[in-house]
């Protein structure tokens, strides 16, 4: 595997498809490895998780995880995307925000095969719903799982 | 061939494997497609094992957490733990005295022998060979005394705490250790000349599961498996923590991406392990094995943190997000078993049901890691 691209390279890439705060700043930071464990984060709109997927499949990261998190005060819920390349050990965390009565945004399971589990599992935890998904019926839960336990409001 | 017989002739048929079956090394099914021998589509089952670990992370204090940490890859304990008090750690801004981190690093490398020597034996065992399994139990034994010895378990470990480690080391764990990395070392020529070189397990091994290093980016499959098709991520070099940058090791790597492949870069590992603890008992310092004043009810300010290490299996990964309050809001446990698994239905494709269940076998699974 040739030597991918390093993160200061891909980040004009990510500036364009980035989320914008309201003073029209891009919501994307360098961090330190060592203090947060990734060298960028940013947030894009949720229907631009797959233009972010496709920019770190062309620059040959890996896969790490795919996550959900349940923003109750504000009624959203975040899409936490954890990719890393393979040569240098570079990292590039993505997010998203979906509305949490409708929390839906695209699949990103033909870009990277492997989000497929991982999307399945934050459906099943959270109902986050990956449009054109191949197959989103329960992983870790029961076959017949109608309940997302790591909903904040999830009483069992 | 009449029409009836050629129909009958392409008829693929079902075949279960699991949930319960030795070749899964625990409850994992696989929803066979068969075409007589061949394998036409392979749909791993998971979550009969599944305990909800990332709600558990909610619902209690971190320090309450602790030894769930043990219970997700029972088989390499430690390195869940150590991802673990790692991520909160990084959020509560703790640091660690050198003592400790020298000694977590014993420990895991300790628990890294004892996982691929387990592997190795349960490797050989779905092959049909039933005697290493034997040999190998036997040294892994001496590890799992001296983790007893230091931790208080053998297998599902809580030894890591915020801020350092329960307990230190004493000179009975260290004289212990050295001698069992001069054992050991003794050792690995009679594996090389016992299963290395045996005709029959080659021929189950080489060229069998090819997996590509592209197949491994795109699923996500770290540690032996990524390292096994050509790629050195390894994340004690490329995101280093603890004191690993002050110890020398090399990174194995075989490019052939087959269960061979895989079971070199494992057996090598060990050789690697065996120098690192060395080396970090040459250079354990002195000092306190715990930082001072870490409160009993740690509330680390609100934050966002990752953290991984390199367990037996691959990149163990921790998210926690703290609100600042005494629970995490959220914890995501990323599971390298899990990423591993994941291509199997994909790579399987048109292999001999034999060869798959060798290729699932390399993978070296733990299910509960995958389930959590």
């Amino acid at each position: 595997m040739e030597s991918a691209m390093p993160v200061k390279d891909l980040k004009a890439s990510f500036e364009a498809i980035a989320q914008r705060n309201a003073a029209g700043q891009p919501l994307l930071a360098e961090t330190d490895h060592g203090a947060k464990g990734t060298n960028l984060d940013l947030t894009v709109p949720a229907e631009r998780v797959g233009d972010a997927a496709r920019i770190l499949d062309r620059a040959e990261y890996m896969i790490e995880a795919i996550t959900g998190v349940d923003w109750l005060a504000d009624k959203q819920m975040e899409i936490v995307y954890d990719f890393v390349d393979p040569v240098s050990g570079e990292r590039v965390t993505f997010r998203a925000r979906a509305p949490r009565d409708k929390p839906e945004l695209p699949s990103i399971s033909a870009v990277f095969p492997g989000a497929n589990w991982h999307e399945r599992e934050t459906h099943d935890f959270f109902g986050i719903v990956f449009a054109g998904h191949p197959g989103l019926i329960p992983l870790l839960l029961p076959e017949d799982a109608t309940f997302h336990p790591l909903r904040k409001d999830f009483a069992p | 061939m009449s029409s009836d017989a050629q129909a009958l002739h392409h008829e693929s048929f079902v075949l279960n494997v699991g949930p319960q079956h030795p070749a899964t090394h625990g409850v994992l099914r696989i929803k066979l497609t068969m075409d007589g021998e061949y394998i036409v589509d392979a749909e791993p089952v998971i979550g009969y094992g599944h305990r909800m670990h990332e709600k558990m992370g909610e619902n209690r204090s971190y320090a309450k957490f602790l030894p769930n940490t043990g219970r997700l890859d029972y088989v390499a304990a430690l390195f869940n733990g150590h991802g673990y008090v790692g991520a909160v750690e990084r959020l509560a801004g703790l640091v660690v005295p050198e003592r400790a981190e020298y000694i977590r690093v014993i420990t895991c490398e300790l628990n890294r022998i004892a996982s691929h020597l387990l592997w190795v034996g349960a490797f050989l065992v779905d092959l049909g060979g039933f005697t290493p399994l034997l040999y190998c139990f036997d040294d892994r034994e001496h590890i799992l005394d001296l983790l007893e010895s230091v931790t208080g378990s053998r297998l599902t470990f809580c030894y890591f705490r915020f801020g350092g480690v329960c307990n230190d080391v004493d000179d009975n764990f260290i004289a212990g250790a050295r001698a069992f990395v001069t054992s050991m070392r003794s050792r690995m020529p009679l594996y090389d000349a016992f299963v290395s070189k045996n005709i029959i397990f080659r021929k189950r091994c080489e060229g069998i599961g090819i997996l590509s290093a592209a197949e491994c980016r795109k699923y996500g499959a770290s540690g032996p498996v990524i390292r096994g098709s050509g790629v050195a991520y390894d994340v004690r070099k490329l995101e280093p923590y603890s004191v690993y940058p002050q110890l020398d090791f090399d990174v194995p790597v075989y490019t052939e991406g087959d269960c061979m492949a895989r079971y070199r870069v494992r057996i090598a590992e060990i050789v690697e392990s065996l120098r690192i603890v060395e080396q970090a008992l040459d250079k354990l310092p002195a000092g306190p094995v715990m930082a001072d004043k870490v409160p009993r009810a740690l509330k680390p300010p609100k934050g966002d943190c990752y953290f991984n290490v390199e367990s037996a299996r691959g990149s163990f990964g921790v998210r926690a997000i703290s609100d600042g309050s005494e629970n995490a809001y959220r914890l995501k446990l990323r599971s390298p078993c899990f990423s591993n698994l994941s291509l199997f239905q994909e790579c399987a494709r048109g292999m001999l049901l034999t060869d798959a269940l060798a290729l699932l076998g390399s993978l070296d699974l733990v299910i509960p890691d995958i389930d959590r």
